[in-house]
């Protein structure tokens, strides 16, 4: 264990913990943005900022490690003073058009004005702009709102191991881009979205209705796409989902793929089957789970007693836990009496 | 697969893959490619950066987060002439912007472009070419011109322009 | 032919190339050939290149070296050599009037070589000539008779410290990778000379190849590197080449390679080419580009002797610094304290340019006041005009005014008045040079050459160098002037490396001696009439000869006139280019 002050009070952490973390471990807020606690820190937003005695320069506390004895002050007057510059030129360099951004109630950058009291946009001059090229149906890119933290970079390199994205260009000019800034071609996963704390990406899906006076609701729940099982959360108004985000606290770290993420217009749709469908002559008749059920434990048990268990099989699902697909099989050796058991991830 | 710069990426495989393939295995290789391919090319052809990529499984946004970070890259094709002029310290205080004007204007280069649509020339600046001491300093095709007066420089590139036209 | 020695040495650096080297050379070559003397001589005749030796701006310079007595001649061209020839070699009477002037020899007798030494002696391409003035003997020393820990000591005694701007003692850094326990360690040489208005590295490199190699090969040995890397820039290509070829010469005498000098030590040296990003001379964002990324740098700790190239140990030193180690491993740690001031010991190199009349590259204690380098080995100023200011450091630096001209030059003095020592660029500015133009250049430079990485410097510097640009088209205002004063101060404190941190440095500097200056753009005037923007041009009717001359030069077809009579200036047309007022003999155009 490692033994240093913040702000004069005393804190104690593992042995290679940056100054950020040992702060935020003892209850004290340092703005960050390009910080994110699953990625590699990246120190290029610089308003994690402090001052550490005997070092004359300001050093970034996500980048650096803690060290026995140092003295670190994360709230002088000169480091609000840098932070509200950063936050300015920041805001110098983006479309400052909140009220008719997607992603107001979601952004961290709006978020850190208040926290850090700017009010104004001190600095005028070039903004970058770009063409928008956005075929894809899952994505929104709105790079100029882009403020360059390399969060979906890393994510997509570190975690993906895709590397679909990456800065190109240098000083002012820089941007994140596809190759040859082509049109995003990639699987869609959304890990970029998931990261980037600003409205530069967006879920194409999201829902954008107004629904005055519904009450929003956040619903814990489990992907059904397949056994991974990742843990979600349901961005509810009213009866509408909203969007799908995922929680760092669960055993998934908040990472999903394109199907958890995006894929969610099922549950609202029309065509969804709600009850199990018997088909009665030609038609297919909605039964209620104990009629279907006993149906198809007759239908079984009449057809192994005629043909015998071999001609039966079962097709288990992707989608379902593993211990569904233990407790399928079980079903179909032990009641049934077959080894014919498959999934359909092989077919 | 042609690329609207006439690029053909099926005749240049065979030179491509003896270009890619020495640095199979090898780290950090993504600068030294770039620019063996720019010395094969003359410039980056898009299809010949992605095909290396894709060979030597490196993702293809590396490469152009490379080729685009570094002043020495091109990825459109350059003139048959390259006029560099350089823009140091020394050559700055000493009037390279003047040069710089004047043949921007000489070759009729609209802003953001730097080669003329002829393809004859190439107009380019660079930081410093470490040749203080005789500046202003401009080099045409490689060759040096030290303590260079932009009428002299221009009467130079105009030359050369006119010799092109009877070739 | 009496002559039983005669020896031509051409200077074939960049400059000496530029001015025609090759041309002189091959003259001399083919008509000593040709007038049958090189079979006459007894000792032998020989004409070769050497690299740099400093006063570039008289190029191209050759030495005439009969029986040991030498002359040195001043711009030399090809059709110069047969008279040379002709008078001095066969008829053994030097060229009185192209024979260097006293200022070549002020030039040089106010310096003291040390890396420079052999630069300009010998030739770069010949591993024997190097050998032949003591080289590789610090390196046999040191691999047959010193204990690692006593090279480092000798280092540490020595008092160097890096040359390549920050000034980080060399021997310490050493130690530092010494006691990091690695599989795999390196050592890179950093020749990627990015300051606009530096070419010591170039030089060196161009000149003496070998003292390089000696020094890479030395801390190698001493902190137990495997792997050199020399980072160079392409923009070099003469250096480049000669390098590769001082390498393969070093391969074969077995000064690299497997079990060097029966010590059972290896070590070898790979070249990589730097792709043109100047922040890549920051170590972290060097070690990038090494590794195939964008050069972008990383916060520091860790610092590359503890992690650096593919995480390994990594100590990272430039071209100068290595260039020291030879002569200061031959020569003692104590003759090298000798020279220069308590903290900063040695000599440094710097690129003396500008509006200087002996421009070119120097080699001086430290501690030498700028006077002395400006008037004395500098000539003073160009054209008899008066001294402004001198810039020292490059893009990260700052500006020295007249009253500070006695400073000495060495890391604290000028760390002192808001400058650095840096890679060693010191550009001369005269009258004509307007300092906020200065910045401007400055800042263009630095803010084109981020990497973007982080907020201060990506947007910082864009806003800065707007601001400039707003003052100097005249649009400036107070308010400009205090928001730019605390937006380089935080530009300076929040940025990730040295390149932003540093960046604002020239502003500060100038506005902290010229405000004046910047005061009067606010009203619409440039003192020194550099900013096109705020120039108008006229023509005195009266002065006017009508010889035509800047209706010539004059690229828009603002200036009308018949021949013999005055001509006039149409102002909607005039772009402020200042050809007419370049070209004018007779004074009669005017600027304000």
């Amino acid at each position: 264990m490692v033994k240093l002050t913040i702000n004069g009070k005393e804190v104690q952490v593992p042995k290679d913990t940056t100054v950020l973390v040992a702060a935020r471990s003892a209850g004290i807020t340092i703005p960050t943005l390009c910080y994110h606690p699953r990625l590699k820190p990246n120190g290029g937003c610089r308003l994690c900022v402090v001052e550490v005695k005997n070092i004359p320069r300001l050093v970034s506390s996500c980048t650096t490690p803690v060290s026995e004895g140092m003295e670190v002050q994360t709230e002088t007057a000169r480091l609000k003073e840098v932070r509200a510059t950063i936050m300015k030129l920041l805001l110098s360099d983006h479309p400052v058009e909140c009220i008719n951004c997607r992603a107001t109630d979601d952004c961290a950058l709006h978020e850190l004005t208040m926290f850090l009291e700017v009010h104004e946009n001190e600095f005028t001059g070039e903004r970058r702009k770009y063409d928008t090229r956005d075929g894809n149906p899952f994505i929104e890119r709105n790079m100029e709102k882009c403020i360059l933290c390399g969060r979906c970079v890393s994510v997509c390199e570190e975690v993906q191991g895709v590397g679909a994205i990456d800065f190109a260009y240098r000083g002012f000019k820089s941007k994140v881009c596809p190759p040859f800034e082509k049109d995003l071609d990639c699987e869609f996963c959304g890990q970029c979205v998931q990261v980037c704390p600003t409205g530069a990406l967006l879920g194409k899906m999201w829902d954008r209705g107004l629904r005055l006076g519904q009450e929003k609701k956040a619903v814990d729940t489990v992907c059904t796409y397949c056994g991974t099982g990742c843990n979600i959360t349901l961005n509810v108004q009213g009866q509408n989902i909203t969007k799908v985000t995922a929680s760092e606290r669960h055993w998934n770290e908040g990472w999903l793929c394109v199907k958890g993420r995006f894929g969610y217009s099922f549950v609202t749709s029309p065509e969804r089957l709600t009850e199990p469908l018997i088909r009665k002559g030609k038609e297919l008749v909605e039964v209620s789970w104990e009629e279907a059920l006993d149906y198809t434990a007759e239908r079984l048990k009449a057809t192994k007693e005629k043909h015998g268990e071999d001609t039966i099989a079962g097709l288990a699902s992707a989608r379902c836990t593993n211990e569904e697909n233990y407790l399928f099989q079980k079903f179909m050796r032990g009641a049934v009496g077959t080894n014919n058991v498959d999934h359909c991830a092989r077919l | 697969m042609q690329s609207q710069t006439g690029f053909k990426l099926a005749t240049s495989l065979d030179e491509l893959r003896e270009v890619v393939d020495k640095y199979k295995d090898t780290q950090g290789t993504t600068i030294p490619i770039l620019q063996d391919i720019q010395e094969h090319f003359g410039y980056l052809p898009e299809e010949a950066v992605e095909w290396a990529a894709d060979r030597l499984e490196i993702p293809r946004s590396k490469f152009y987060g490379v080729a685009t970070f570094y002043s020495q890259f091109y990825l459109t094709p350059r003139g048959k002439n390259i006029v560099t002029v350089c823009s140091g310290t020394a050559c700055h205080v000493k009037g390279s912007e003047k040069i710089l004007n004047r043949l921007t204007r000489d070759l009729n280069l609209p802003e953001g472009q730097n080669t003329t649509d002829d393809m004859i020339f190439t107009l380019e600046k660079v930081n410093c070419v470490g040749a203080c001491s005789i500046a202003p300093v401009v080099i045409i095709n490689q060759k040096v011109n030290g303590k260079a007066a932009a009428s002299k420089i221009a009467l130079q590139v105009k030359k050369l322009g006119k010799e092109e036209d009877q070739a | 032919m009496s002559a039983k020695s005669i020896e031509i040495m051409v200077c074939m650096g960049t400059g000496g190339i530029a001015a025609g080297g090759d041309l002189v050379m091959d003259a001399f070559y083919s008509q000593l050939k040709a007038a049958g003397l090189e079979a006459n001589v007894q000792k032998g005749c020989s004409a070769h290149k050497v690299g740099c030796r400093g006063l570039c701006a008289k190029d191209v310079l050759v030495d005439v070296i009969v029986d040991d007595n030498k002359a040195t001649y001043e711009y030399i061209k090809e059709d110069m050599v047969e008279r040379l020839i002709e008078e001095h070699i066969k008829g053994g009477k030097p060229v009185e009037e192209w024979l260097v002037k006293e200022d070549y020899h002020n030039f040089h007798d106010k310096q003291v070589k040390v890396v420079l030494a052999d630069c300009g002696n010998i030739d770069p391409e010949s591993i024997d000539a190097y050998i032949g003035v003591e080289g590789y003997k610090a390196q046999e020393k040191v691999f047959k008779n010193l204990a690692p820990t006593e090279t480092i000591e000798i280092i540490k005694e020595s008092g160097l410290r890096g040359r390549g701007g920050a000034g980080f003692p060399t021997g310490f850094k050493w130690e530092l990778c010494f006691k990091n326990e690695s599989d795999q360690k390196y050592i890179i040489c950093n020749a990627d000379e990015g300051d606009p208005g530096a070419f010591m590295d170039r030089s060196v490199i161009e000149g003496n190849p070998h003292s390089v190699i000696e020094g890479m090969a030395i801390g190698a040995f001493s902190f137990g590197a495997s792997i050199g890397y020399v980072y160079i820039r392409a923009e070099y290509p003469l250096a480049v080449e000669r390098l590769y070829l001082a390498l393969d010469q070093a391969r074969q005498k077995n000064f690299l390679g497997k079990n060097i000098l029966g010590t059972g030590f290896d070590f070898d040296i790979k070249v990589k080419l730097g792709a043109g990003a100047f922040v890549c001379g920051e170590e972290t964002a060097l070690i990038a580009s090494i590794e195939g990324e964008r050069g972008m740098p990383r916060a520091k700790p860790p610092f590359p002797v503890n992690s650096g190239l593919w995480g390994k140990p990594t100590v990272i030193n430039n071209v100068e610094t290595l260039a020291n180690i030879p002569a200061i491993i031959r020569n003692g740690a104590e003759w090298f304290a000798s020279y220069g001031t308590e903290k900063s010991k040695g000599t440094k190199v710097f690129a003396l340019t500008g509006k200087v009349k002996n421009s070119g590259l120097i080699e001086i204690p430290m501690g030498t006041t700028l006077r002395t380098i400006i008037f004395d080995i500098g000539g003073g100023i160009e054209n008899d005009k008066k001294f402004k200011a001198v810039q020292t450091g490059g893009p990260s630096g700052g500006c020295i005014t007249e009253d500070m001209l006695d400073l000495n030059v060495d890391f604290e003095s000028l760390a002192k008045v808001g400058s650095i020592v840096g890679s060693g660029g010191m550009i001369v500015l005269d009258e004509d040079n307007c300092m906020v133009d200065v910045a401007k250049y400055f800042l263009q430079f630095t803010q084109s050459e981020s990497c973007g990485k982080c907020v201060p410097c990506r947007i910082g510097t864009k806003r800065l160098l707007e601001i400039l640009e707003k003052i100097t088209i005249g649009e400036g205002t107070a308010e400009d002037l205090v928001r730019l004063e605390k937006l380089a101060k935080d530009v300076q404190s929040a940025s990730l490396c040295g390149l932003g941190m540093t960046a604002p440095n020239p502003v500060l500097s100038t506005l902290k001696y010229f405000r004046d200056e910047y005061e009067a753009h606010l009203e619409g005037r440039c003192p020194a009439k550099a900013c096109r923007q705020l120039l108008t041009y006229t023509i005195d009717a009266e002065a006017c000869t009508g010889c035509g001359a800047c209706k010539r030069a004059c690229p828009t077809g603002a200036i009308t006139g018949e021949k013999k009579k005055p001509h006039a200036l149409d102002q909607e047309l005039c772009v402020k280019c200042g050809a007419c007022f370049d070209t004018c003999k007779f004074n009669s155009v005017g600027r304000e």
